[in-house]
């Protein structure tokens, strides 16, 4: 099964951190609005740095 | 047709769109959100002599002024830096959203146009020139220009599009949460720096007040080693430390602490500020690195256009600038963070008490250091194998 990370809107509190330590680019932050494209890999790195708890990564 | 493009209206691309439009170069100034200076993603705290070498003061956006800095061990030893003398101010505590729009708006004022709702998508070569895809406000927008500029922050894509810089692991980055609290009880002339390998794992917790009882309490924890998210860290330091007051704002953040990168240019393109890690390993502190960053990037802008070069070999004397200005301090300091990195809670506390009740006159982290050799000579040995290159 495929992984790939997914955001809590309503935790995420549009910093960036994940978008910093993406290698594949796939999180991008657009205002306050975190997308995550579907290169994601599920990784999970972002996971771990995310400072609000706001990211999981889980099977599509 | 630009001279110049630069991704970011944070303190590094104003300054280096306020540099170049002073040089006379045509300058465009894209920043992606809606309001520049918001949100906050920073604890506001700089030295008066980083501000002033570029700025000139106004008071519109300083919070607070400071003479010294109070540093805690994990078991609440008390290390002070100070000035002693009354009124010599060592420190500012910033309002960033006034302050960011202040230097966009000295950068409009020397010229540089300035858009925002305007994200960097990528470019491609043409000829000895850039062609920049943009998107405006959901449309795509195609520039040309000379230079391009990336200030674009931590999150930095121009530096990783153009190949610069290497994505961040996560024991290069501080991952930060903060709370703005007002009604606080707290000495407002200092700055607050806690320790702790539990308290803050590959951090530390700060509290830099704001005037008026409120202040900036927050945390930044290195991911690599830290068990938990950054605000779990800070919720757990505000119980733990019985700070009484009320949350009016949530910030969230992360810093490079990447230290020296081997180079900041590539053909046609600069990177300055947190988008070239240029933030200190050990305070995290970005604000002065950045605006000597834009300046550096802004004059050998205006080089370039002179000499009619605009090579990756010509842009490497904005490398020699901000390496000689603060980027041997970068890897020195990158050095001296894996050192306390290895320090227990222990070692961190009889270190702090060798040096506690001896005010420190200078804030820096070359007093600090100087004192603790005075008081620890057996930690030269250990140093040096941390500093030797």
């Amino acid at each position: 099964m495929a992984k790939r990370a997914f955001v809590d809107r309503r935790k995420c509190a549009y910093c960036g951190a994940c978008v910093a330590v993406c290698n594949l680019l796939a999180a991008e932050l657009i205002e306050t609005f975190l997308e995550i494209k579907e290169d994601c890999n599920g990784c999970g790195i972002c996971v771990k740095v995310c400072p609000m708890n706001a990211l999981r990564v889980a099977e599509v | 047709m630009f001279d110049v493009v630069v991704v970011g209206a944070g303190p590094a691309g104003s300054m280096a769109a306020k540099t170049c439009a002073e040089r006379g170069l045509k300058v465009l100034l894209i920043e992606k959100r809606q309001e520049i200076g918001t949100p906050v993603r920073c604890a506001e705290g700089i030295s008066k002599k980083g501000l002033q070498r570029f700025v000139e003061i106004d008071r519109r956006w300083i919070s607070a002024e400071v003479i010294g800095a109070k540093i805690y061990s994990p078991d609440g030893t008390e290390v002070t830096m100070a000035e002693e003398m009354a009124g010599n101010e060592v420190g500012f505590v910033l309002e960033r959203k006034i302050f960011d729009r202040y230097l966009a708006r000295l950068a409009a004022k020397a010229g540089a146009e300035v858009i925002v709702k305007t994200t960097f998508i990528g470019f491609e070569r043409v000829g000895n020139a850039l062609r920049v895809k943009l998107k405006r406000m959901g449309e795509d927008w195609e520039v040309e220009t000379k230079l391009l500029i990336g200030a674009d922050g931590v999150e930095s894509r121009v530096g990783r599009i153009a190949g610069i810089i290497k994505t961040l692991k996560k024991s290069e980055i501080e991952s930060c949460a903060q709370y703005l609290m007002s009604g606080l009880d707290i000495d407002e002339n200092y700055t607050y720096f806690y320790l702790g390998n539990d308290l803050a794992p590959g951090g530390y917790a700060w509290i830099f007040p704001k005037g008026n009882g409120c202040a900036n309490v927050g945390i930044g924890v290195l991911p690599s080693i830290a068990k938990a998210n950054a605000k779990f860290y800070l919720d757990r330091f505000v119980e733990k430390l019985e700070i009484r007051g009320k949350i009016v704002e949530l910030v969230s953040g992360a810093v490079p602490v990447y230290g020296e990168v081997a180079t900041a240019v590539a053909d046609n393109i600069m990177l300055a500020g947190d988008a070239a890690y240029h933030s200190d390993p050990i305070t995290g502190g970005g604000i002065a690195n950045a605006l000597s960053a834009g300046y550096h990037a802004g004059i050998v802008a205006s080089e370039a256009f002179e000499k009619k070069d605009f090579s990756a070999n010509f842009l490497r004397r904005y490398d020699e600038l901000w390496k000689a200005d603060f980027g041997w301090k970068l890897r020195r300091n990158k050095r001296l963070q894996e050192f306390f990195l290895k320090l227990d809670d222990e070692t961190l506390n009889s270190l702090a008490r060798s040096i506690a009740g001896k005010n420190i006159r200078e804030m820096s982290i070359e007093a600090i250091i100087a004192e603790l050799i005075k008081k620890n000579p057996s930690i030269i040995e250990l140093l040096k194998s941390f500093l030797s290159p």
